[in-house]
């Protein structure tokens, strides 16, 4: 199966071991069959988050079927929100940011999206895990 | 549409942990047909195919699973996922 088919996977942590550290378990749990990057990380090294860096990670894990972010803590939804917006026009309605947990819910989105299945259930199976 | 049902016991040093559920909803997603699991033979049933779900379904090593599936591809689900808990989910 072409991996650029499923829908790919953005992790985003004020920490770049966290969002290294989420990618590994996504990696190993889910395997390869989703598009997936991690960015952790201000642009000098320390804690906090990137515009542009987030940018280059929704590229590498770009999907025509589309993007789910997840992210940590305030600065790295704001920051995200920030990235979609400046994403081409035809790319920004397939990205989505999910209202989940960084780590759990890279793995869930990633062992949904492993299955063909489209953006919004995606983004429902990660965002099922702040429910009941 | 006939439902087709089966059951195997859970053999694996870690049940249905993460990863295992994981694989399991990934195999369950390649069916058609609706598949379900519950560890009593009446219920409750959980959709294979959530991995949320199926997480929470929190089965452990000498537990039975029971699968039953309804759909043109029933027959095929259900040999299926047998098989995965049988080989242990491939981790031993």
């Amino acid at each position: 199966m072409d991996q650029r088919n499923n829908v790919g996977i953005v992790i985003v942590s004020h920490s770049a071991k966290v969002a290294e550290g989420a990618a590994d378990m996504v990696r190993q749990m889910v395997g390869d069959r989703v598009p997936l990057a991690a960015v952790g990380g201000n642009a000098d090294g320390g804690l906090g988050t990137d515009v542009g860096a987030i940018m280059g990670a929704i590229d590498r894990a770009w999907s025509e079927a589309g993007v789910a972010i997840l992210v940590d803590l305030g600065g790295a939804e704001t920051n995200s929100e920030m990235a979609v917006e400046m994403m081409p026009e035809a790319r920004r309605e397939r990205i989505v940011i999910c209202n989940a947990p960084l780590v759990e819910g890279a793995v869930m989105a990633a062992a949904e999206a492993s299955g063909g299945s489209p953006l919004d259930v995606v983004r429902a199976t990660a965002e099922e895990l702040m429910g009941g | 549409m006939q439902e087709v049902k089966a059951h195997a016991l859970l053999t694996n040093e870690v049940g249905l942990h993460a990863r295992p559920s994981v694989k399991l909803t990934q195999l369950a997603k390649r069916f058609a047909a609706t598949v379900e699991v519950a560890i009593r033979a009446d219920g409750p049933w959980t959709d294979a195919k959530s991995p949320v779900k199926i997480m929470r379904v929190k089965a452990a090593k000498g537990e039975t699973l029971f699968m039953r599936a309804n759909g043109s591809d029933a027959q095929a689900a259900v040999t299926a996922l047998v098989d995965l808990v049988n080989r242990k989910f491939e981790e031993e």
